[in-house]
Protein backbone atom coordinates (compact mmCIF):
# COMPACT_ATOMS: atom_id res chain seq x y z
CA UNK A 1 0.00 0.00 0.00
CA UNK A 2 1.30 3.85 -0.87
CA UNK A 3 -0.24 6.76 0.78
CA UNK A 4 0.54 8.99 -1.69
CA UNK A 5 1.01 7.72 -4.71
CA UNK A 6 1.33 10.90 -7.18
CA UNK A 7 4.27 11.70 -4.56
CA UNK A 8 6.11 8.46 -3.74
CA UNK A 9 6.38 7.29 -7.29
CA UNK A 10 6.92 10.44 -8.99
CA UNK A 11 9.69 10.19 -11.75
CA UNK A 12 12.91 11.47 -10.61
CA UNK A 13 12.71 14.62 -13.87
CA UNK A 14 9.10 15.75 -12.11
CA UNK A 15 10.73 15.29 -8.76
CA UNK A 16 13.83 17.24 -9.30
CA UNK A 17 11.27 19.83 -10.89
CA UNK A 18 9.28 20.13 -8.15
CA UNK A 19 11.89 20.26 -5.28
CA UNK A 20 13.57 23.05 -8.05
CA UNK A 21 10.45 24.91 -7.58
CA UNK A 22 9.86 24.30 -3.72
CA UNK A 23 13.43 25.71 -2.67
CA UNK A 24 12.88 28.48 -5.00
CA UNK A 25 10.09 29.53 -2.50
CA UNK A 26 11.83 28.34 0.56
CA UNK A 27 14.80 30.50 -0.22
CA UNK A 28 12.86 33.33 -0.88
CA UNK A 29 10.93 33.01 2.53
CA UNK A 30 14.03 32.72 4.36
CA UNK A 31 15.63 35.60 2.70
CA UNK A 32 12.66 38.00 3.65
CA UNK A 33 11.51 36.49 7.07
CA UNK A 34 14.80 35.01 8.92
CA UNK A 35 17.80 37.84 9.46
CA UNK A 36 19.82 35.02 10.40
CA UNK A 37 19.20 33.26 6.98
CA UNK A 38 19.47 37.22 4.91
CA UNK A 39 23.08 38.06 6.80
CA UNK A 40 24.58 34.82 6.25
CA UNK A 41 23.13 34.66 2.55
CA UNK A 42 24.93 38.15 2.34
CA UNK A 43 28.25 36.90 3.54
CA UNK A 44 28.41 35.00 0.56
CA UNK A 45 27.15 37.46 -1.54
CA UNK A 46 24.10 35.47 -2.77
CA UNK A 47 20.32 36.45 -3.28
CA UNK A 48 17.41 34.88 -3.49
CA UNK A 49 17.19 34.80 -7.50
CA UNK A 50 20.84 33.32 -7.49
CA UNK A 51 18.90 29.92 -6.38
CA UNK A 52 17.28 28.95 -9.86
CA UNK A 53 16.89 25.23 -8.70
CA UNK A 54 18.26 22.43 -6.93
CA UNK A 55 21.62 22.42 -8.76
CA UNK A 56 22.38 25.25 -6.85
CA UNK A 57 21.91 24.28 -3.96
CA UNK A 58 25.73 24.10 -2.71
CA UNK A 59 25.74 27.92 -2.92
CA UNK A 60 23.29 28.09 0.65
CA UNK A 61 25.03 28.17 3.62
CA UNK A 62 24.90 25.39 5.78
CA UNK A 63 22.88 25.47 9.32
CA UNK A 64 24.44 23.53 12.43
CA UNK A 65 22.44 22.25 16.12
CA UNK A 66 24.46 25.86 17.41
CA UNK A 67 22.68 28.07 14.96
CA UNK A 68 19.21 26.98 16.27
CA UNK A 69 21.08 27.97 20.43
CA UNK A 70 22.18 31.19 19.02
CA UNK A 71 19.46 31.99 18.01
CA UNK A 72 16.96 30.63 21.08
CA UNK A 73 14.45 30.52 21.49
CA UNK A 74 12.42 31.87 18.35
CA UNK A 75 15.28 33.04 16.22
CA UNK A 76 15.43 31.39 12.92
CA UNK A 77 11.09 31.11 12.75
CA UNK A 78 10.19 32.33 9.61
CA UNK A 79 6.54 33.00 10.52
CA UNK A 80 4.72 35.17 12.51
CA UNK A 81 3.72 34.17 16.00
CA UNK A 82 -0.06 34.75 15.27
CA UNK A 83 0.86 31.53 12.50
CA UNK A 84 2.82 29.66 15.16
CA UNK A 85 0.55 26.50 16.93
CA UNK A 86 2.54 24.44 18.31
CA UNK A 87 6.16 23.89 19.93
CA UNK A 88 8.84 21.23 20.46
CA UNK A 89 11.79 21.38 22.42
CA UNK A 90 14.83 19.05 22.47
CA UNK A 91 18.00 19.56 24.37
CA UNK A 92 20.60 21.34 23.09
CA UNK A 93 24.52 20.12 23.21
CA UNK A 94 25.21 22.76 26.23
CA UNK A 95 22.53 22.79 28.28
CA UNK A 96 19.89 25.32 26.58
CA UNK A 97 16.93 23.32 24.69
CA UNK A 98 16.76 23.64 20.58
CA UNK A 99 13.24 24.81 20.01
CA UNK A 100 11.02 24.27 16.73
CA UNK A 101 8.13 25.77 16.03
CA UNK A 102 5.01 24.62 13.54
CA UNK A 103 2.49 26.53 11.39
CA UNK A 104 -0.95 24.59 10.61
CA UNK A 105 0.28 23.46 7.39
CA UNK A 106 3.52 22.18 8.87
CA UNK A 107 1.65 19.90 11.75
CA UNK A 108 -0.74 18.54 8.49
CA UNK A 109 2.79 17.97 6.33
CA UNK A 110 4.03 16.29 8.98
CA UNK A 111 0.72 14.15 9.55
CA UNK A 112 1.17 13.30 5.96
CA UNK A 113 4.28 11.97 6.19
CA UNK A 114 3.64 10.08 9.27
CA UNK A 115 0.86 8.64 7.95
CA UNK A 116 3.13 7.54 4.71
CA UNK A 117 5.87 5.73 6.70
CA UNK A 118 2.85 3.75 8.51
CA UNK A 119 1.30 2.91 5.35
CA UNK A 120 5.00 1.48 4.37
CA UNK A 121 4.50 -0.88 7.47
CA UNK A 122 1.03 -2.19 6.38
CA UNK A 123 -1.12 0.15 8.97
CA UNK A 124 -4.03 1.01 7.76
CA UNK A 125 -7.63 2.96 9.06
CA UNK A 126 -8.57 -0.50 10.24
CA UNK A 127 -5.94 -0.86 12.85
CA UNK A 128 -5.58 0.07 16.55
CA UNK A 129 -1.72 1.61 17.16
CA UNK A 130 -0.37 2.35 20.66
CA UNK A 131 1.96 5.47 19.88
CA UNK A 132 4.08 4.63 23.17
CA UNK A 133 6.89 7.14 22.25
CA UNK A 134 7.18 9.93 25.39
CA UNK A 135 4.42 12.78 24.92
CA UNK A 136 5.75 16.29 25.66
CA UNK A 137 8.40 18.59 24.52
CA UNK A 138 9.57 15.20 22.45
CA UNK A 139 8.15 14.97 18.87
CA UNK A 140 7.91 11.31 18.89
CA UNK A 141 4.73 11.21 20.91
CA UNK A 142 2.48 13.94 19.66
CA UNK A 143 4.49 13.44 15.74
CA UNK A 144 3.36 9.67 15.91
CA UNK A 145 0.37 10.44 17.13
CA UNK A 146 -1.26 13.32 14.50
CA UNK A 147 -0.09 10.80 11.65
CA UNK A 148 -1.87 7.53 12.74
CA UNK A 149 -4.70 10.03 12.98
CA UNK A 150 -4.58 11.56 9.90
CA UNK A 151 -4.75 7.60 8.76
CA UNK A 152 -7.68 7.05 10.19
CA UNK A 153 -6.66 3.91 12.67
CA UNK A 154 -7.51 4.50 16.66
CA UNK A 155 -4.60 5.45 18.00
CA UNK A 156 -4.41 4.88 21.72
CA UNK A 157 -2.10 7.56 22.99
CA UNK A 158 0.09 5.17 25.67
CA UNK A 159 3.35 7.24 26.31
CA UNK A 160 6.01 5.77 28.12
CA UNK A 161 6.46 4.46 31.52
CA UNK A 162 3.57 1.96 32.37
CA UNK A 163 4.43 -1.24 30.32
CA UNK A 164 1.99 -3.24 32.56
CA UNK A 165 -0.75 -0.83 31.56
CA UNK A 166 0.43 -0.88 27.90
CA UNK A 167 0.47 -4.58 27.55
CA UNK A 168 -2.97 -5.28 29.16
CA UNK A 169 -3.97 -2.80 26.53
CA UNK A 170 -2.58 -4.91 23.77
CA UNK A 171 -4.49 -7.57 24.58
CA UNK A 172 -7.62 -6.13 25.69
CA UNK A 173 -8.25 -3.78 22.79
CA UNK A 174 -6.73 -6.37 20.25
CA UNK A 175 -3.81 -3.52 19.11
CA UNK A 176 -2.35 -4.22 16.12
CA UNK A 177 0.48 -1.74 15.76
CA UNK A 178 3.02 -0.06 17.62
CA UNK A 179 4.73 3.22 17.69
CA UNK A 180 8.23 2.97 19.84
CA UNK A 181 11.83 3.02 20.08
CA UNK A 182 13.09 -0.34 19.68
CA UNK A 183 14.97 -1.02 22.64
CA UNK A 184 11.33 -0.30 24.59
CA UNK A 185 9.56 -2.27 22.21
CA UNK A 186 12.36 -5.59 22.81
CA UNK A 187 11.28 -4.75 26.44
CA UNK A 188 7.79 -5.33 25.96
CA UNK A 189 8.24 -8.18 23.91
CA UNK A 190 9.96 -9.55 27.25
CA UNK A 191 7.48 -8.39 29.44
CA UNK A 192 4.94 -10.51 27.30
CA UNK A 193 7.44 -13.51 27.02
CA UNK A 194 7.65 -14.31 30.74
CA UNK A 195 3.78 -14.08 31.05
CA UNK A 196 3.52 -15.99 28.36
CA UNK A 197 1.07 -14.25 26.70
CA UNK A 198 2.28 -13.24 23.07
CA UNK A 199 0.08 -15.70 21.68
CA UNK A 200 -3.10 -13.63 23.10
CA UNK A 201 -2.23 -10.46 21.47
CA UNK A 202 -2.77 -9.58 17.64
CA UNK A 203 0.24 -7.30 16.83
CA UNK A 204 1.25 -7.29 13.44
CA UNK A 205 3.40 -4.41 12.80
CA UNK A 206 6.17 -2.38 14.39
CA UNK A 207 7.53 1.46 13.58
CA UNK A 208 10.33 2.11 15.78
CA UNK A 209 13.07 4.86 15.99
CA UNK A 210 14.21 7.66 17.63
CA UNK A 211 17.21 5.48 18.43
CA UNK A 212 19.90 3.92 16.48
CA UNK A 213 19.41 -0.17 16.14
CA UNK A 214 20.78 -2.58 14.06
CA UNK A 215 19.45 -5.50 12.05
CA UNK A 216 19.56 -7.60 14.59
CA UNK A 217 17.60 -5.70 16.68
CA UNK A 218 15.02 -5.88 13.83
CA UNK A 219 15.30 -9.99 13.47
CA UNK A 220 15.24 -10.41 17.02
CA UNK A 221 12.07 -8.17 17.64
CA UNK A 222 10.38 -10.00 14.44
CA UNK A 223 10.84 -13.48 15.69
CA UNK A 224 10.02 -12.62 19.08
CA UNK A 225 6.42 -11.00 18.52
CA UNK A 226 6.27 -12.09 15.23
CA UNK A 227 5.45 -9.01 13.66
CA UNK A 228 7.20 -6.83 11.24
CA UNK A 229 9.36 -4.03 12.81
CA UNK A 230 9.99 -0.54 10.41
CA UNK A 231 12.41 1.58 11.21
CA UNK A 232 11.35 5.39 11.11
CA UNK A 233 13.92 8.67 10.88
CA UNK A 234 13.42 11.77 12.03
CA UNK A 235 14.75 15.04 14.03
CA UNK A 236 13.14 17.82 15.81
CA UNK A 237 15.22 20.40 13.85
CA UNK A 238 13.60 19.06 10.50
CA UNK A 239 10.68 18.17 11.65
CA UNK A 240 10.06 15.15 13.74
CA UNK A 241 9.39 11.35 13.40
CA UNK A 242 8.40 10.99 9.71
CA UNK A 243 11.21 12.23 7.43
CA UNK A 244 11.98 8.81 6.07
CA UNK A 245 11.18 5.29 6.26
CA UNK A 246 11.90 2.08 5.36
CA UNK A 247 9.36 -0.26 3.24
CA UNK A 248 8.98 -4.01 3.26
CA UNK A 249 11.99 -4.84 1.34
CA UNK A 250 14.49 -3.17 4.31
CA UNK A 251 16.83 -1.73 1.45
CA UNK A 252 16.90 1.56 3.46
CA UNK A 253 14.91 4.06 4.46
CA UNK A 254 12.67 6.30 1.75
CA UNK A 255 13.07 9.84 2.15
CA UNK A 256 9.78 12.08 1.78
CA UNK A 257 11.98 14.01 -0.57
CA UNK A 258 8.85 16.35 -1.94
CA UNK A 259 9.35 17.83 1.51
CA UNK A 260 12.63 17.17 2.57
CA UNK A 261 15.56 17.77 0.11
CA UNK A 262 18.68 15.53 1.41
CA UNK A 263 22.57 15.21 0.05
CA UNK A 264 25.48 14.13 1.33
CA UNK A 265 28.57 16.41 2.05
CA UNK A 266 31.86 15.25 3.40
CA UNK A 267 32.27 16.47 6.91
CA UNK A 268 35.97 17.74 7.14
CA UNK A 269 36.10 19.52 3.29
CA UNK A 270 31.96 20.59 3.85
CA UNK A 271 31.63 19.98 -0.11
CA UNK A 272 28.94 17.88 -1.56
CA UNK A 273 30.05 13.97 -2.64
CA UNK A 274 29.23 11.87 -5.73
CA UNK A 275 26.26 10.30 -5.30
CA UNK A 276 26.26 6.85 -3.78
CA UNK A 277 28.78 7.92 -1.26
CA UNK A 278 28.92 7.40 1.99
CA UNK A 279 28.99 11.10 4.38
CA UNK A 280 27.24 13.15 6.14
CA UNK A 281 23.46 13.80 5.67
CA UNK A 282 22.41 17.39 5.02
CA UNK A 283 18.34 18.28 5.01
CA UNK A 284 17.02 21.54 3.70
CA UNK A 285 13.29 21.59 4.35
CA UNK A 286 11.41 22.53 0.96
CA UNK A 287 7.93 23.20 2.44
CA UNK A 288 8.32 24.09 5.83
CA UNK A 289 6.68 27.67 7.04
CA UNK A 290 7.64 27.78 10.86
CA UNK A 291 10.99 26.32 10.85
CA UNK A 292 12.46 26.28 7.15
CA UNK A 293 15.73 25.11 7.26
CA UNK A 294 18.38 25.54 4.59
CA UNK A 295 21.43 22.70 4.70
CA UNK A 296 20.91 21.42 8.11
CA UNK A 297 23.46 19.04 9.34
CA UNK A 298 22.02 16.39 10.74
CA UNK A 299 25.66 14.66 11.62
CA UNK A 300 24.46 11.38 11.06
CA UNK A 301 26.52 9.50 8.43
CA UNK A 302 25.08 7.53 5.42
CA UNK A 303 24.71 6.98 1.77
CA UNK A 304 21.71 7.58 -0.52
CA UNK A 305 20.80 5.62 -2.96
CA UNK A 306 18.18 7.15 -5.78
CA UNK A 307 17.30 3.89 -8.15
CA UNK A 308 13.53 3.14 -8.21
CA UNK A 309 12.65 0.39 -5.01
CA UNK A 310 11.20 -2.86 -5.75
CA UNK A 311 8.24 -1.33 -3.53
CA UNK A 312 7.11 0.79 -6.28
CA UNK A 313 8.42 4.01 -4.35
CA UNK A 314 10.77 6.15 -6.51
CA UNK A 315 11.43 8.15 -3.00
CA UNK A 316 15.53 7.84 -2.63
CA UNK A 317 16.64 5.72 0.22
CA UNK A 318 19.44 6.76 3.08
CA UNK A 319 21.15 3.72 4.41
CA UNK A 320 21.29 2.61 7.68
CA UNK A 321 23.20 4.63 9.69
CA UNK A 322 27.27 4.02 9.84
CA UNK A 323 27.39 6.72 13.19
CA UNK A 324 27.75 10.42 13.51
CA UNK A 325 30.60 12.77 12.80
CA UNK A 326 29.78 14.61 16.15
CA UNK A 327 30.00 13.17 19.87
CA UNK A 328 25.93 13.00 20.76
CA UNK A 329 24.87 9.90 21.80
CA UNK A 330 21.16 8.71 21.90
CA UNK A 331 20.27 7.25 24.91
CA UNK A 332 16.61 5.86 25.61
CA UNK A 333 15.90 7.81 22.63
CA UNK A 334 16.80 11.11 24.06
CA UNK A 335 19.82 13.15 22.34
CA UNK A 336 23.07 13.79 25.02
CA UNK A 337 26.62 15.17 24.35
CA UNK A 338 29.08 14.81 26.56
CA UNK A 339 29.62 18.36 26.80
CA UNK A 340 26.38 18.47 28.87
CA UNK A 341 27.66 16.34 31.41
CA UNK A 342 30.89 18.25 31.42
CA UNK A 343 29.23 21.23 32.26
CA UNK A 344 27.23 19.79 35.04
CA UNK A 345 29.89 18.36 36.57
CA UNK A 346 31.89 21.98 36.27
CA UNK A 347 28.82 23.67 38.04
CA UNK A 348 29.64 21.41 41.05
CA UNK A 349 33.04 21.59 41.53
CA UNK A 350 34.19 24.93 40.10
CA UNK A 351 36.81 22.23 38.48
CA UNK A 352 36.39 19.81 35.75
CA UNK A 353 36.93 16.20 37.29
CA UNK A 354 37.94 13.94 35.04
CA UNK A 355 35.16 11.52 33.96
CA UNK A 356 33.60 8.83 31.48
CA UNK A 357 30.39 7.99 30.80
CA UNK A 358 29.28 4.58 29.93
CA UNK A 359 26.53 3.73 28.06
CA UNK A 360 25.33 0.06 27.63
CA UNK A 361 22.00 -2.11 26.59
CA UNK A 362 20.86 -4.11 29.44
CA UNK A 363 17.66 -6.05 29.32
CA UNK A 364 17.52 -4.68 25.67
CA UNK A 365 17.32 -1.04 27.84
CA UNK A 366 19.81 1.52 27.53
CA UNK A 367 21.66 2.23 30.78
CA UNK A 368 23.99 4.97 31.57
CA UNK A 369 26.81 5.38 34.25
CA UNK A 370 29.31 8.07 34.77
CA UNK A 371 32.16 7.32 36.47
CA UNK A 372 33.79 10.65 38.14
CA UNK A 373 37.33 10.58 39.70
CA UNK A 374 37.23 11.70 43.11
CA UNK A 375 39.68 14.30 43.43
CA UNK A 376 40.45 17.10 46.04
CA UNK A 377 38.24 19.31 45.46
CA UNK A 378 35.03 16.68 45.70
CA UNK A 379 37.13 14.55 48.56
CA UNK A 380 35.00 13.65 51.92
CA UNK A 381 36.30 11.84 54.76
CA UNK A 382 32.94 10.76 55.56
CA UNK A 383 30.90 8.29 53.49
CA UNK A 384 27.60 10.37 54.20
CA UNK A 385 29.47 13.23 52.50
CA UNK A 386 30.56 10.56 49.62
CA UNK A 387 27.18 9.39 49.79
CA UNK A 388 26.20 13.01 49.13
CA UNK A 389 28.28 13.65 46.45
CA UNK A 390 26.97 10.88 44.22
CA UNK A 391 23.29 12.25 44.29
CA UNK A 392 24.60 16.00 44.05
CA UNK A 393 26.43 14.78 40.51
CA UNK A 394 22.90 12.46 39.83
CA UNK A 395 20.47 15.48 40.30
CA UNK A 396 23.09 17.67 38.30
CA UNK A 397 23.20 15.35 35.27
CA UNK A 398 19.63 13.98 35.53
CA UNK A 399 18.73 18.08 35.25
CA UNK A 400 21.52 18.83 32.61
CA UNK A 401 20.63 15.57 30.08
CA UNK A 402 16.95 14.71 31.46
CA UNK A 403 18.15 11.03 31.88
CA UNK A 404 18.87 9.42 35.34
CA UNK A 405 22.10 8.10 35.24
CA UNK A 406 23.90 5.94 37.71
CA UNK A 407 26.92 7.51 39.34
CA UNK A 408 29.87 5.65 40.37
CA UNK A 409 32.82 7.37 42.05
CA UNK A 410 36.42 5.69 41.15
CA UNK A 411 40.09 6.77 42.01
CA UNK A 412 41.92 9.33 40.69
CA UNK A 413 43.82 8.79 37.41
CA UNK A 414 41.79 5.22 37.27
CA UNK A 415 39.86 6.44 33.97
CA UNK A 416 41.49 6.01 30.51
CA UNK A 417 43.08 8.85 28.91
CA UNK A 418 43.39 9.44 25.63
CA UNK A 419 46.39 11.27 23.70
CA UNK A 420 44.59 13.49 21.63
CA UNK A 421 40.92 13.81 21.94
CA UNK A 422 39.52 13.07 25.30
CA UNK A 423 37.38 9.78 25.18
CA UNK A 424 34.60 10.92 28.01
CA UNK A 425 32.67 7.60 26.33
CA UNK A 426 32.68 3.84 26.01
CA UNK A 427 29.20 2.92 23.97
CA UNK A 428 29.48 -0.83 24.55
CA UNK A 429 25.92 -1.29 22.68
CA UNK A 430 27.39 -1.59 19.43
CA UNK A 431 24.84 -0.22 16.91
CA UNK A 432 26.89 0.54 14.32
CA UNK B 1 44.02 19.87 70.48
CA UNK B 2 43.21 17.70 67.25
CA UNK B 3 45.53 15.51 65.54
CA UNK B 4 46.01 14.72 61.98
CA UNK B 5 43.71 11.56 60.20
CA UNK B 6 45.30 10.40 57.20
CA UNK B 7 41.86 9.68 54.83
CA UNK B 8 42.10 7.96 51.39
CA UNK B 9 39.71 6.80 48.66
CA UNK B 10 39.58 3.76 48.07
CA UNK B 11 37.94 1.75 45.23
CA UNK B 12 36.56 -1.99 46.08
CA UNK B 13 38.99 -3.49 44.10
CA UNK B 14 41.42 -6.52 44.63
CA UNK B 15 44.39 -5.42 46.04
CA UNK B 16 43.99 -1.25 46.65
CA UNK B 17 43.88 -1.72 50.24
CA UNK B 18 47.47 -3.58 50.19
CA UNK B 19 48.87 -1.07 47.49
CA UNK B 20 48.16 1.93 49.83
CA UNK B 21 49.96 0.05 52.60
CA UNK B 22 52.51 -0.71 50.35
CA UNK B 23 53.24 3.22 49.55
CA UNK B 24 53.57 3.77 53.32
CA UNK B 25 55.50 0.98 54.19
CA UNK B 26 57.82 2.46 50.82
CA UNK B 27 57.87 5.92 53.54
CA UNK B 28 58.12 4.23 56.70
CA UNK B 29 55.77 5.28 57.75
CA UNK B 30 53.73 3.59 60.96
CA UNK B 31 50.07 2.81 61.31
CA UNK B 32 49.17 3.82 65.06
CA UNK B 33 45.51 3.24 64.00
CA UNK B 34 43.19 2.84 61.40
CA UNK B 35 39.31 2.24 60.16
CA UNK B 36 37.64 0.97 57.05
CA UNK B 37 34.51 2.29 56.02
CA UNK B 38 32.61 0.52 53.17
CA UNK B 39 30.11 0.50 50.50
CA UNK B 40 29.38 -1.39 47.98
CA UNK B 41 31.57 0.91 45.64
CA UNK B 42 33.96 2.05 47.43
CA UNK B 43 35.93 2.32 50.76
CA UNK B 44 37.42 4.95 52.75
CA UNK B 45 40.36 4.22 55.05
CA UNK B 46 41.49 6.38 57.81
CA UNK B 47 44.97 6.16 59.18
CA UNK B 48 46.59 7.12 62.34
CA UNK B 49 50.19 7.23 61.35
CA UNK B 50 53.52 8.52 62.41
CA UNK B 51 54.23 11.03 59.51
CA UNK B 52 50.42 11.85 58.05
CA UNK B 53 51.84 14.64 55.78
CA UNK B 54 54.56 12.72 54.14
CA UNK B 55 52.01 9.65 54.12
CA UNK B 56 49.47 11.94 52.23
CA UNK B 57 52.23 13.24 49.62
CA UNK B 58 53.53 9.82 49.25
CA UNK B 59 49.97 8.51 48.14
CA UNK B 60 48.92 11.37 46.41
CA UNK B 61 51.92 11.06 44.26
CA UNK B 62 51.35 7.31 43.65
CA UNK B 63 47.81 8.74 42.33
CA UNK B 64 45.26 8.28 45.44
CA UNK B 65 42.60 10.62 46.85
CA UNK B 66 44.39 11.21 50.10
CA UNK B 67 43.72 14.16 52.78
CA UNK B 68 44.38 15.22 55.72
CA UNK B 69 41.30 15.57 58.64
CA UNK B 70 41.23 17.21 61.90
CA UNK B 71 40.08 14.49 64.32
CA UNK B 72 39.66 14.23 68.34
CA UNK B 73 42.21 11.77 70.17
CA UNK B 74 40.71 11.17 73.32
CA UNK B 75 42.24 8.88 76.46
CA UNK B 76 40.01 6.76 78.25
CA UNK B 77 40.41 5.07 81.80
CA UNK B 78 39.70 1.86 80.96
CA UNK B 79 36.55 1.52 83.45
CA UNK B 80 33.21 0.95 82.96
CA UNK B 81 30.66 3.52 81.88
CA UNK B 82 33.41 6.02 81.05
CA UNK B 83 33.06 6.02 77.02
CA UNK B 84 29.16 6.42 77.78
CA UNK B 85 29.96 9.41 80.35
CA UNK B 86 32.09 11.35 77.76
CA UNK B 87 29.26 10.62 75.07
CA UNK B 88 26.82 11.84 77.24
CA UNK B 89 28.68 15.25 77.13
CA UNK B 90 28.90 15.29 73.27
CA UNK B 91 24.74 14.56 73.29
CA UNK B 92 24.01 17.14 75.53
CA UNK B 93 26.03 19.88 73.65
CA UNK B 94 23.58 18.87 70.64
CA UNK B 95 27.01 17.16 69.22
CA UNK B 96 27.02 14.44 66.68
CA UNK B 97 29.26 11.63 66.56
CA UNK B 98 30.50 11.59 62.82
CA UNK B 99 32.65 8.37 63.15
CA UNK B 100 34.86 6.69 65.90
CA UNK B 101 37.43 3.67 66.11
CA UNK B 102 39.84 2.35 68.81
CA UNK B 103 43.34 3.91 69.40
CA UNK B 104 45.83 1.65 70.65
CA UNK B 105 47.87 2.90 73.81
CA UNK B 106 51.05 1.42 75.24
CA UNK B 107 50.59 3.52 78.13
CA UNK B 108 47.69 0.56 79.12
CA UNK B 109 44.77 2.95 78.95
CA UNK B 110 41.64 2.52 76.23
CA UNK B 111 41.50 5.48 73.91
CA UNK B 112 39.51 6.73 70.86
CA UNK B 113 39.60 8.58 67.74
CA UNK B 114 36.94 10.52 66.98
CA UNK B 115 35.21 12.68 64.88
CA UNK B 116 32.42 15.29 66.18
CA UNK B 117 30.01 17.41 63.77
CA UNK B 118 31.30 20.57 65.47
CA UNK B 119 35.44 19.99 66.11
CA UNK B 120 36.42 23.06 67.97
CA UNK B 121 33.19 23.33 69.96
CA UNK B 122 33.97 19.57 70.96
CA UNK B 123 37.61 20.01 71.97
CA UNK B 124 36.81 22.87 74.42
CA UNK B 125 33.38 21.09 76.05
CA UNK B 126 35.92 17.93 76.67
CA UNK B 127 38.78 19.95 78.09
CA UNK B 128 36.14 21.46 80.04
CA UNK B 129 35.33 18.38 81.46
CA UNK B 130 38.74 17.35 82.31
CA UNK B 131 38.71 14.67 79.35
CA UNK B 132 42.41 14.49 77.97
CA UNK B 133 43.32 14.77 74.64
CA UNK B 134 46.21 13.67 72.92
CA UNK B 135 47.72 16.11 70.69
CA UNK B 136 50.11 15.28 67.51
CA UNK B 137 53.19 15.07 69.64
CA UNK B 138 51.97 13.07 72.38
CA UNK B 139 50.74 10.17 69.43
CA UNK B 140 54.34 10.29 68.41
CA UNK B 141 55.57 9.82 72.27
CA UNK B 142 52.98 7.88 73.39
CA UNK B 143 52.49 5.46 70.62
CA UNK B 144 55.19 4.78 68.39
Amino acid sequence: MIWNETKECMSRDEMEFLQSKRLVKTVDRVYHNVEFYRKKMQQVGIEPGDIKGIEDLHKLPYTTKNDLRDTYPFGLFAAPKSEIVRVHASSGTTGKATVVGYTRRDLDIWSECVARALTQAGVTRDDIIQVAYGYGLFTGGLGAHGGAEKLGAIVVPMSTGNTKKLTTMMKDFGVTAIACTPSYLLHIAEVLEESGSIPEIKLKAAVCGAEPWTENMRKQIEEKLHIHAFDIYGLSEVMGPGVACDCEYHKGLHVYEDHFLPEIIDPETLKPLPKGETGELVFTTLTKEGLPLLRYRTKDLTSIDYSPCECGRTLARISRFKGRSDDMLIIRGVNVFPSQVEAALLELGGTTPHYMMIVDRKNNLDTLEIQVEVDESFFSDEIRGLENLTKKIGHAIQNAIGLAAKIKLVEPKTLERSMGKAVHVIDKRKLV
Amino acid sequence: MFIKQLSVFIENQEGRLEQVLEVLKQEGINIISLSLADTSEYGLLRLITSDPAAGQAALKKQGFSAMLTDVLAVRLAHQVGRLQEILSFVCKAGLNVEYMYALSNKEGDASIICKISNGDEAAVLLKSKEVELFSQEDILRIFC
